[in-house]
Protein backbone atom coordinates (compact mmCIF):
# COMPACT_ATOMS: atom_id res chain seq x y z
CA UNK A 1 0.00 0.00 0.00
CA UNK A 2 1.36 3.30 -0.97
CA UNK A 3 1.12 5.40 2.16
CA UNK A 4 -0.80 8.93 1.84
CA UNK A 5 1.21 12.02 3.43
CA UNK A 6 1.84 15.32 2.92
CA UNK A 7 5.38 14.53 1.43
CA UNK A 8 4.09 12.03 -1.03
CA UNK A 9 1.65 14.89 -1.89
CA UNK A 10 4.45 17.23 -2.15
CA UNK A 11 6.30 14.75 -4.03
CA UNK A 12 3.08 14.17 -6.45
CA UNK A 13 3.39 17.44 -7.26
CA UNK A 14 6.32 17.08 -9.74
CA UNK A 15 4.70 14.44 -11.70
CA UNK A 16 1.40 15.80 -11.60
CA UNK A 17 -0.19 13.55 -8.99
CA UNK A 18 0.12 10.64 -11.77
CA UNK A 19 2.10 7.95 -9.88
CA UNK A 20 -0.74 7.41 -7.02
CA UNK A 21 -2.17 4.35 -8.57
CA UNK A 22 -5.33 2.11 -7.50
CA UNK A 23 -6.37 2.61 -3.87
CA UNK A 24 -7.64 -1.10 -4.04
CA UNK A 25 -7.51 -4.09 -6.74
CA UNK A 26 -10.59 -5.10 -8.97
CA UNK A 27 -9.87 -8.51 -8.26
CA UNK A 28 -11.89 -12.40 -9.79
CA UNK A 29 -13.65 -14.12 -7.20
CA UNK A 30 -11.56 -16.93 -6.20
CA UNK A 31 -13.08 -20.60 -5.85
CA UNK A 32 -13.49 -20.74 -2.02
CA UNK A 33 -12.55 -18.23 0.97
CA UNK A 34 -12.41 -18.92 4.32
CA UNK A 35 -14.48 -16.10 4.95
CA UNK A 36 -16.72 -14.42 2.54
CA UNK A 37 -18.72 -11.11 3.89
CA UNK A 38 -21.54 -9.97 1.87
CA UNK A 39 -22.08 -6.27 2.23
CA UNK A 40 -18.96 -4.11 0.60
CA UNK A 41 -20.69 -1.01 3.42
CA UNK A 42 -18.63 0.17 6.49
CA UNK A 43 -19.37 -2.71 8.28
CA UNK A 44 -18.37 -5.35 6.20
CA UNK A 45 -15.40 -3.72 5.31
CA UNK A 46 -14.41 -3.37 8.51
CA UNK A 47 -15.23 -6.75 9.68
CA UNK A 48 -12.83 -7.94 6.79
CA UNK A 49 -9.73 -5.56 7.79
CA UNK A 50 -10.22 -6.24 11.45
CA UNK A 51 -10.36 -10.34 10.39
CA UNK A 52 -7.18 -9.64 8.38
CA UNK A 53 -5.44 -7.61 11.15
CA UNK A 54 -5.94 -8.81 14.12
CA UNK A 55 -7.03 -12.60 13.65
CA UNK A 56 -4.91 -13.48 10.82
CA UNK A 57 -7.13 -14.46 8.50
CA UNK A 58 -5.83 -14.20 5.08
CA UNK A 59 -8.16 -15.75 2.67
CA UNK A 60 -11.35 -13.09 3.06
CA UNK A 61 -13.76 -11.79 0.26
CA UNK A 62 -16.41 -8.79 0.58
CA UNK A 63 -18.94 -9.49 -1.50
CA UNK A 64 -21.15 -6.40 -2.68
CA UNK A 65 -23.85 -6.05 -5.23
CA UNK A 66 -23.55 -2.63 -6.32
CA UNK A 67 -20.16 -0.69 -5.41
CA UNK A 68 -18.83 -0.08 -2.03
CA UNK A 69 -20.08 2.51 0.51
CA UNK A 70 -23.25 2.67 -2.28
CA UNK A 71 -25.84 1.89 0.78
CA UNK A 72 -26.51 3.29 4.13
CA UNK A 73 -22.67 3.66 4.54
CA UNK A 74 -23.64 6.93 2.05
CA UNK A 75 -26.83 7.76 2.81
CA UNK A 76 -26.50 8.42 6.53
CA UNK A 77 -26.13 11.82 8.29
CA UNK A 78 -22.49 10.89 9.24
CA UNK A 79 -23.43 11.58 13.29
CA UNK A 80 -21.04 10.07 15.66
CA UNK A 81 -21.71 10.02 19.78
CA UNK A 82 -21.39 7.05 22.40
CA UNK A 83 -24.53 9.13 24.51
CA UNK A 84 -26.72 6.70 24.75
CA UNK A 85 -29.03 5.32 27.52
CA UNK A 86 -28.65 1.90 28.14
CA UNK A 87 -25.50 0.25 30.11
CA UNK A 88 -25.23 -2.67 27.04
CA UNK A 89 -25.88 0.23 24.08
CA UNK A 90 -23.05 2.89 26.21
CA UNK A 91 -20.67 0.13 26.20
CA UNK A 92 -20.90 -0.84 22.67
CA UNK A 93 -21.03 2.90 21.15
CA UNK A 94 -18.17 3.74 23.70
CA UNK A 95 -16.40 1.06 21.99
CA UNK A 96 -16.92 2.43 18.56
CA UNK A 97 -15.86 6.14 19.84
CA UNK A 98 -12.76 5.05 21.06
CA UNK A 99 -11.93 3.35 17.56
CA UNK A 100 -13.01 6.33 15.71
CA UNK A 101 -10.39 8.54 17.63
CA UNK A 102 -7.50 6.91 16.34
CA UNK A 103 -8.39 5.59 12.53
CA UNK A 104 -7.40 7.89 10.18
CA UNK A 105 -4.05 7.38 11.63
CA UNK A 106 -4.48 3.18 11.93
CA UNK A 107 -6.01 3.58 8.22
CA UNK A 108 -3.77 6.01 6.94
CA UNK A 109 -7.00 7.48 5.39
CA UNK A 110 -8.15 11.00 6.15
CA UNK A 111 -11.63 10.43 7.50
CA UNK A 112 -12.20 14.06 8.70
CA UNK A 113 -13.21 13.15 12.14
CA UNK A 114 -14.73 15.80 13.63
CA UNK A 115 -15.43 16.01 17.81
CA UNK A 116 -17.40 19.23 17.20
CA UNK A 117 -19.42 18.08 19.75
CA UNK A 118 -23.29 16.10 20.13
CA UNK A 119 -26.00 18.06 21.63
CA UNK A 120 -28.66 17.09 22.72
CA UNK A 121 -31.56 20.11 23.24
CA UNK A 122 -34.36 20.00 25.87
CA UNK A 123 -37.60 21.62 25.64
CA UNK A 124 -39.71 21.47 28.47
CA UNK A 125 -38.57 20.42 32.29
CA UNK A 126 -39.28 16.39 31.67
CA UNK A 127 -37.05 16.43 28.61
CA UNK A 128 -34.30 17.94 31.26
CA UNK A 129 -35.14 15.30 33.73
CA UNK A 130 -34.21 12.66 31.17
CA UNK A 131 -31.35 14.39 29.69
CA UNK A 132 -30.08 14.45 33.12
CA UNK A 133 -30.83 11.04 33.73
CA UNK A 134 -28.84 10.29 30.51
CA UNK A 135 -26.06 12.25 31.98
CA UNK A 136 -25.75 10.38 35.01
CA UNK A 137 -25.98 7.17 33.71
CA UNK A 138 -23.55 7.85 31.08
CA UNK A 139 -20.78 9.43 33.96
CA UNK A 140 -21.35 6.50 35.95
CA UNK A 141 -20.14 4.84 33.25
CA UNK A 142 -17.18 6.76 32.67
CA UNK A 143 -18.63 8.49 29.20
CA UNK A 144 -18.27 11.77 29.29
CA UNK A 145 -21.61 13.72 29.39
CA UNK A 146 -22.46 17.59 30.65
CA UNK A 147 -25.48 18.98 31.41
CA UNK A 148 -26.12 22.24 29.66
CA UNK A 149 -27.80 25.52 31.07
CA UNK A 150 -30.39 27.42 28.67
CA UNK A 151 -27.52 30.53 28.51
CA UNK A 152 -24.47 27.83 27.92
CA UNK A 153 -26.56 26.64 24.95
CA UNK A 154 -27.29 29.63 23.92
CA UNK A 155 -23.30 30.61 23.51
CA UNK A 156 -22.64 27.66 22.11
CA UNK A 157 -25.29 27.78 19.12
CA UNK A 158 -26.21 31.26 19.34
CA UNK A 159 -28.30 30.64 15.71
CA UNK A 160 -31.03 28.32 18.32
CA UNK A 161 -34.11 29.88 18.29
CA UNK A 162 -33.70 31.13 22.25
CA UNK A 163 -37.15 32.89 22.25
CA UNK A 164 -39.48 31.57 24.85
CA UNK A 165 -42.30 32.01 22.81
CA UNK A 166 -40.52 29.34 20.11
CA UNK A 167 -41.98 26.55 18.56
CA UNK A 168 -39.82 24.71 20.52
CA UNK A 169 -38.74 26.46 23.60
CA UNK A 170 -35.07 25.65 24.66
CA UNK A 171 -34.64 24.76 28.52
CA UNK A 172 -30.94 23.77 27.97
CA UNK A 173 -28.85 20.50 26.92
CA UNK A 174 -26.76 17.31 27.34
CA UNK A 175 -23.54 17.37 25.20
CA UNK A 176 -21.08 14.82 24.61
CA UNK A 177 -18.31 17.27 23.44
CA UNK A 178 -16.17 14.17 22.18
CA UNK A 179 -19.13 13.57 19.94
CA UNK A 180 -18.91 14.93 16.57
CA UNK A 181 -18.89 13.64 12.22
CA UNK A 182 -17.09 12.22 9.96
CA UNK A 183 -17.06 11.88 6.46
CA UNK A 184 -18.88 8.46 5.41
CA UNK A 185 -17.35 7.86 2.01
CA UNK A 186 -14.35 7.85 3.37
CA UNK A 187 -15.10 5.44 5.96
CA UNK A 188 -16.05 2.66 3.79
CA UNK A 189 -12.67 3.75 1.02
CA UNK A 190 -9.98 3.89 4.05
CA UNK A 191 -11.34 0.56 5.17
CA UNK A 192 -11.49 -0.89 1.66
CA UNK A 193 -7.46 0.59 0.76
CA UNK A 194 -6.76 -1.07 4.15
CA UNK A 195 -8.16 -4.25 3.91
CA UNK A 196 -6.83 -4.98 0.27
CA UNK A 197 -3.59 -3.85 1.81
CA UNK A 198 -3.62 -7.01 3.70
CA UNK A 199 -4.97 -9.33 0.92
CA UNK A 200 -8.55 -9.42 1.01
CA UNK A 201 -10.58 -9.47 -2.12
CA UNK A 202 -13.34 -6.77 -2.69
CA UNK A 203 -15.86 -7.76 -5.40
CA UNK A 204 -17.88 -5.07 -6.54
CA UNK A 205 -20.99 -5.75 -8.36
CA UNK A 206 -21.31 -9.39 -7.50
CA UNK A 207 -24.50 -9.77 -6.05
CA UNK A 208 -25.21 -12.90 -3.71
CA UNK A 209 -28.58 -14.41 -5.08
CA UNK A 210 -28.08 -17.76 -2.66
CA UNK A 211 -26.80 -19.29 0.32
CA UNK A 212 -25.18 -22.85 -0.28
CA UNK A 213 -26.65 -25.11 2.79
CA UNK A 214 -25.25 -28.56 3.28
CA UNK A 215 -26.20 -30.94 6.06
CA UNK A 216 -27.68 -27.54 8.22
CA UNK A 217 -24.00 -25.60 7.72
CA UNK A 218 -23.14 -22.70 5.21
CA UNK A 219 -20.39 -23.77 2.59
CA UNK A 220 -20.62 -20.20 -0.10
CA UNK A 221 -22.86 -17.99 -1.77
CA UNK A 222 -24.12 -17.60 -5.19
CA UNK A 223 -23.52 -14.42 -6.91
CA UNK A 224 -24.00 -13.13 -10.08
CA UNK A 225 -20.13 -13.68 -10.81
CA UNK A 226 -20.67 -17.71 -10.15
CA UNK A 227 -20.35 -19.94 -6.94
CA UNK A 228 -18.01 -19.21 -4.05
CA UNK A 229 -17.05 -21.71 -1.51
CA UNK A 230 -16.76 -20.46 2.15
CA UNK A 231 -15.90 -21.99 5.16
CA UNK A 232 -18.02 -18.91 6.95
CA UNK A 233 -20.36 -16.78 5.58
CA UNK A 234 -20.82 -13.35 7.21
CA UNK A 235 -23.81 -11.59 6.52
CA UNK A 236 -23.78 -7.30 6.85
CA UNK A 237 -26.41 -6.11 4.81
CA UNK A 238 -28.19 -3.58 6.81
CA UNK A 239 -31.63 -2.74 5.17
CA UNK A 240 -31.44 -6.20 3.41
CA UNK A 241 -30.54 -8.93 6.02
CA UNK A 242 -34.29 -10.20 6.05
CA UNK A 243 -33.86 -10.46 2.31
CA UNK A 244 -30.20 -12.41 2.65
CA UNK A 245 -31.07 -13.99 5.95
CA UNK A 246 -33.85 -15.84 3.79
CA UNK A 247 -31.58 -17.37 1.42
CA UNK A 248 -30.55 -19.20 4.26
CA UNK A 249 -33.96 -20.11 5.46
CA UNK A 250 -34.08 -17.75 8.46
CA UNK A 251 -36.84 -15.18 9.96
CA UNK A 252 -34.59 -12.15 11.78
CA UNK A 253 -36.77 -10.16 14.06
CA UNK A 254 -35.77 -6.88 11.77
CA UNK A 255 -38.23 -5.02 9.29
CA UNK A 256 -36.43 -2.71 7.14
CA UNK A 257 -37.91 1.09 6.49
CA UNK A 258 -37.09 3.91 4.80
CA UNK A 259 -34.94 6.59 6.54
CA UNK A 260 -34.73 9.94 4.87
CA UNK A 261 -31.60 12.80 4.72
CA UNK A 262 -31.48 16.32 3.03
CA UNK A 263 -29.00 19.07 2.76
CA UNK A 264 -29.39 22.30 1.88
CA UNK A 265 -27.22 24.66 -0.63
CA UNK A 266 -23.59 25.18 0.85
CA UNK A 267 -23.25 28.16 2.78
CA UNK A 268 -19.89 29.89 5.29
CA UNK A 269 -19.89 28.22 8.61
CA UNK A 270 -23.07 28.95 10.53
CA UNK A 271 -23.56 25.55 13.36
CA UNK A 272 -20.43 24.17 14.81
CA UNK A 273 -21.40 21.00 16.39
CA UNK A 274 -24.41 18.60 16.05
CA UNK A 275 -27.78 19.77 17.05
CA UNK A 276 -30.11 17.05 18.19
CA UNK A 277 -33.31 17.02 20.94
CA UNK A 278 -34.98 14.60 23.26
CA UNK A 279 -38.44 16.04 21.72
CA UNK A 280 -38.27 16.04 18.30
CA UNK A 281 -36.40 13.55 15.80
CA UNK A 282 -34.78 16.19 13.98
CA UNK A 283 -30.67 16.67 13.57
CA UNK A 284 -28.46 19.30 12.24
CA UNK A 285 -24.95 19.50 11.50
CA UNK A 286 -22.77 21.31 8.97
CA UNK A 287 -20.61 19.41 6.66
CA UNK A 288 -17.23 20.48 6.15
CA UNK A 289 -18.63 21.68 1.99
CA UNK A 290 -20.91 23.89 3.96
CA UNK A 291 -24.04 22.23 3.00
CA UNK A 292 -26.52 21.88 6.49
CA UNK A 293 -27.28 18.12 6.72
CA UNK A 294 -30.77 16.96 8.42
CA UNK A 295 -32.32 14.17 9.13
CA UNK A 296 -35.77 13.52 10.89
CA UNK A 297 -38.29 10.52 11.36
CA UNK A 298 -38.01 7.19 9.63
CA UNK A 299 -40.67 7.23 6.93
CA UNK A 300 -42.80 4.59 9.79
CA UNK A 301 -43.65 1.84 7.09
CA UNK A 302 -41.82 -1.25 5.71
CA UNK A 303 -40.50 -0.66 2.09
CA UNK A 304 -37.09 -1.25 -0.05
CA UNK A 305 -38.13 1.77 -2.28
CA UNK A 306 -35.12 3.92 -1.16
CA UNK A 307 -37.04 6.59 -1.92
CA UNK A 308 -39.26 8.47 0.82
CA UNK A 309 -42.03 10.42 1.20
CA UNK A 310 -42.39 14.11 0.64
CA UNK A 311 -44.29 15.18 3.99
CA UNK A 312 -41.39 14.39 6.10
CA UNK A 313 -39.55 16.75 4.36
CA UNK A 314 -42.15 19.40 4.70
CA UNK A 315 -41.71 18.20 8.43
CA UNK A 316 -38.21 18.00 8.62
CA UNK A 317 -37.55 21.42 7.25
CA UNK A 318 -40.50 22.61 9.48
CA UNK A 319 -38.89 21.28 12.50
CA UNK A 320 -35.13 22.50 12.19
CA UNK A 321 -36.62 26.09 11.07
CA UNK A 322 -38.12 26.00 14.11
CA UNK A 323 -34.83 25.25 16.15
CA UNK A 324 -33.03 27.88 13.82
CA UNK A 325 -34.65 29.97 12.25
CA UNK A 326 -32.23 31.50 10.16
CA UNK A 327 -32.03 27.96 8.13
CA UNK A 328 -35.50 29.48 6.28
CA UNK A 329 -33.40 31.41 3.82
CA UNK A 330 -31.64 28.37 2.69
CA UNK A 331 -32.35 26.55 -0.83
CA UNK A 332 -32.58 22.47 -0.54
CA UNK A 333 -29.65 20.81 -2.66
CA UNK A 334 -30.91 16.97 -2.47
CA UNK A 335 -32.48 14.75 -0.46
CA UNK A 336 -32.08 10.66 -0.78
CA UNK A 337 -33.18 7.46 1.42
CA UNK A 338 -31.77 4.43 2.64
CA UNK A 339 -33.05 1.19 3.88
CA UNK A 340 -32.74 0.62 7.35
CA UNK A 341 -32.83 -2.48 9.08
CA UNK A 342 -35.36 -2.10 12.43
CA UNK A 343 -35.07 -4.83 14.83
CA UNK A 344 -37.85 -5.16 17.40
CA UNK A 345 -36.22 -3.58 20.27
CA UNK A 346 -33.86 -1.18 18.16
CA UNK A 347 -30.43 -2.71 19.15
CA UNK A 348 -28.12 -4.76 16.67
CA UNK A 349 -27.89 -8.23 16.47
CA UNK A 350 -24.09 -9.08 16.64
CA UNK A 351 -23.24 -13.28 16.26
CA UNK A 352 -23.97 -16.41 15.18
CA UNK A 353 -27.70 -17.69 13.91
CA UNK A 354 -29.33 -20.72 13.72
CA UNK A 355 -27.13 -21.91 10.57
CA UNK A 356 -23.80 -23.18 11.25
CA UNK A 357 -20.90 -21.09 9.75
CA UNK A 358 -23.55 -18.55 9.10
CA UNK A 359 -23.20 -15.04 11.25
CA UNK A 360 -25.16 -12.13 11.15
CA UNK A 361 -23.69 -8.23 11.97
CA UNK A 362 -27.27 -6.12 11.65
CA UNK A 363 -30.43 -4.70 12.67
CA UNK A 364 -28.43 -1.48 13.81
CA UNK A 365 -32.10 0.64 12.83
CA UNK A 366 -30.98 3.89 12.09
CA UNK A 367 -27.91 3.84 14.04
CA UNK A 368 -25.43 2.23 12.08
CA UNK A 369 -22.93 4.72 10.89
CA UNK A 370 -21.40 5.68 14.65
CA UNK A 371 -20.60 2.35 15.26
CA UNK A 372 -18.68 0.96 12.00
CA UNK A 373 -15.23 0.68 13.70
CA UNK A 374 -16.69 -0.83 16.85
CA UNK A 375 -19.26 -3.24 15.01
CA UNK A 376 -16.43 -4.26 12.43
CA UNK A 377 -14.07 -4.91 15.23
CA UNK A 378 -16.43 -7.05 17.49
CA UNK A 379 -17.66 -8.90 14.44
CA UNK A 380 -14.22 -9.99 13.41
CA UNK A 381 -13.75 -11.46 16.87
CA UNK A 382 -16.90 -13.62 16.94
CA UNK A 383 -16.06 -14.86 13.29
CA UNK A 384 -12.72 -15.63 14.27
CA UNK A 385 -13.17 -17.09 17.61
CA UNK A 386 -16.10 -18.66 17.78
CA UNK A 387 -18.04 -16.88 20.36
CA UNK A 388 -18.64 -12.82 21.01
CA UNK A 389 -16.78 -10.51 22.46
CA UNK A 390 -18.20 -9.20 25.90
CA UNK A 391 -19.21 -6.12 25.04
CA UNK A 392 -20.81 -7.60 21.93
CA UNK A 393 -22.23 -10.45 23.58
CA UNK A 394 -25.89 -9.49 25.16
CA UNK A 395 -26.58 -8.56 21.10
CA UNK A 396 -27.23 -12.13 20.19
CA UNK A 397 -30.07 -13.50 18.41
CA UNK A 398 -31.59 -14.93 20.96
CA UNK A 399 -32.61 -12.50 23.13
CA UNK A 400 -35.63 -12.20 21.65
CA UNK A 401 -36.54 -15.83 22.61
CA UNK A 402 -35.24 -15.39 26.03
CA UNK A 403 -36.52 -11.63 26.64
CA UNK A 404 -33.31 -10.25 27.39
CA UNK A 405 -33.91 -6.96 25.44
CA UNK A 406 -32.08 -3.90 24.87
CA UNK A 407 -34.80 -1.43 24.25
CA UNK A 408 -33.23 1.82 24.40
CA UNK A 409 -36.16 4.02 23.57
CA UNK A 410 -38.51 1.89 25.80
CA UNK A 411 -40.85 1.20 23.32
CA UNK A 412 -42.01 -2.05 22.66
CA UNK A 413 -41.23 -4.55 19.37
CA UNK A 414 -43.14 -2.87 17.08
CA UNK A 415 -40.36 -0.67 15.02
CA UNK A 416 -42.43 2.25 13.78
CA UNK A 417 -42.59 3.39 17.04
CA UNK A 418 -39.35 3.98 18.06
CA UNK B 1 -46.45 8.63 -1.44
CA UNK B 2 -49.52 6.56 -2.80
CA UNK B 3 -52.88 6.73 -2.46
CA UNK B 4 -54.66 4.08 -0.71
CA UNK B 5 -58.53 2.90 -1.67
CA UNK B 6 -59.84 2.62 1.63
CA UNK B 7 -62.17 0.35 1.40
CA UNK B 8 -65.19 2.53 3.30
CA UNK B 9 -63.83 6.08 2.42
CA UNK B 10 -62.50 5.67 -1.33
CA UNK B 11 -59.15 6.69 -2.48
CA UNK B 12 -57.14 8.83 -0.33
CA UNK B 13 -53.96 10.39 0.11
CA UNK B 14 -51.22 8.00 2.24
CA UNK B 15 -51.05 10.74 4.92
CA UNK B 16 -53.90 9.97 6.36
CA UNK B 17 -53.05 6.46 6.88
CA UNK B 18 -50.98 4.82 9.79
CA UNK B 19 -49.40 1.69 9.07
CA UNK B 20 -49.66 -0.78 12.27
CA UNK B 21 -47.84 -4.09 11.58
CA UNK B 22 -47.36 -6.79 8.57
CA UNK B 23 -50.46 -8.94 9.24
CA UNK B 24 -47.95 -12.16 10.16
CA UNK B 25 -47.01 -9.83 12.82
CA UNK B 26 -50.52 -10.65 14.78
CA UNK B 27 -49.99 -12.64 17.89
CA UNK B 28 -53.24 -14.43 18.81
CA UNK B 29 -54.41 -15.41 22.47
CA UNK B 30 -54.71 -19.33 22.00
CA UNK B 31 -51.55 -19.15 20.01
CA UNK B 32 -48.46 -21.61 21.47
CA UNK B 33 -45.65 -19.98 22.82
CA UNK B 34 -43.25 -20.83 20.14
CA UNK B 35 -46.17 -19.36 17.69
CA UNK B 36 -46.30 -16.04 19.61
CA UNK B 37 -42.44 -15.23 19.42
CA UNK B 38 -42.70 -15.67 15.79
CA UNK B 39 -45.55 -13.59 15.54
CA UNK B 40 -44.06 -10.59 17.46
CA UNK B 41 -40.03 -11.25 16.68
CA UNK B 42 -39.74 -12.51 13.28
CA UNK B 43 -40.96 -11.02 9.90
CA UNK B 44 -40.61 -12.56 6.63
CA UNK B 45 -40.24 -9.00 5.67
CA UNK B 46 -39.84 -9.81 2.16
CA UNK B 47 -38.74 -7.41 -1.02
CA UNK B 48 -41.99 -8.35 -2.58
CA UNK B 49 -45.98 -8.33 -1.88
CA UNK B 50 -46.82 -8.92 1.84
CA UNK B 51 -50.24 -8.59 3.69
CA UNK B 52 -49.95 -5.50 5.88
CA UNK B 53 -52.47 -3.82 8.71
CA UNK B 54 -52.65 -0.12 8.15
CA UNK B 55 -55.42 1.98 10.13
CA UNK B 56 -57.26 5.38 8.41
CA UNK B 57 -55.87 7.55 11.14
CA UNK B 58 -57.27 10.78 9.58
CA UNK B 59 -60.34 9.63 8.14
CA UNK B 60 -62.50 6.54 9.23
CA UNK B 61 -60.60 5.06 11.58
CA UNK B 62 -60.94 1.48 10.78
CA UNK B 63 -58.27 -0.75 10.48
CA UNK B 64 -57.28 -1.98 6.99
CA UNK B 65 -55.91 -4.97 5.39
CA UNK B 66 -53.17 -4.79 2.10
CA UNK B 67 -51.23 -6.63 0.10
CA UNK B 68 -48.36 -4.17 -0.75
CA UNK B 69 -45.51 -4.47 -2.43
CA UNK B 70 -42.25 -3.19 -0.44
CA UNK B 71 -40.21 -2.06 -3.10
CA UNK B 72 -42.40 -0.96 -5.56
CA UNK B 73 -45.12 0.36 -2.88
CA UNK B 74 -47.93 -1.09 -5.47
CA UNK B 75 -51.09 -2.33 -3.82
CA UNK B 76 -52.51 -5.31 -4.87
CA UNK B 77 -55.61 -6.51 -2.52
CA UNK B 78 -57.30 -4.24 0.08
CA UNK B 79 -60.20 -5.43 2.31
CA UNK B 80 -61.57 -4.62 5.52
CA UNK B 81 -60.90 -6.17 8.29
CA UNK B 82 -62.86 -9.15 8.79
CA UNK B 83 -63.68 -9.62 5.13
CA UNK B 84 -62.11 -11.74 2.71
CA UNK B 85 -60.00 -9.95 0.17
Amino acid sequence: MKRYSALGLLKGGFDGQKSWGLAWRAPKPKARYDVVIIGGGGHGLATAYYLAKHHGVRSIAVVEKGWIGGGNTGRNTTIIRSNYRLPQMQDLLEFSLRLWEGLSEELNYNLMFSQRGALFLGHSDSDMTRLAERGDSLACNGIDAELLTREQVRRLAPLLNMDEAARYPIFGGLIQRRGGTARHDAVAWGYARAADALGVDILQNCEVTGIDIEGGRAVGVQTSQGAIGADQVAICVAGNSGHVAAMAGLRLPIESHMLQAFVSEPVKPMIDTVIMSQSIHCYISQSDKGEIVLGGDPDLYPSYSQRGIPMRVEEVAGQAIGLVPALSRLRMLRCWSGVTDMSFDGAPIIGDTPVDGLSLNGGWCYGGFKATPGSGMLFAHALAKGEPHPIAAPFNLGRFASGALIDEAASGPLPQSR
Amino acid sequence: MFLITCPHCGPRSQAEFVYERAEEAVARPDDTTEATLTALYTRENPRDFAWELWRHAYGCRAWIRMRRHRVTHEIAQIASVGAEA
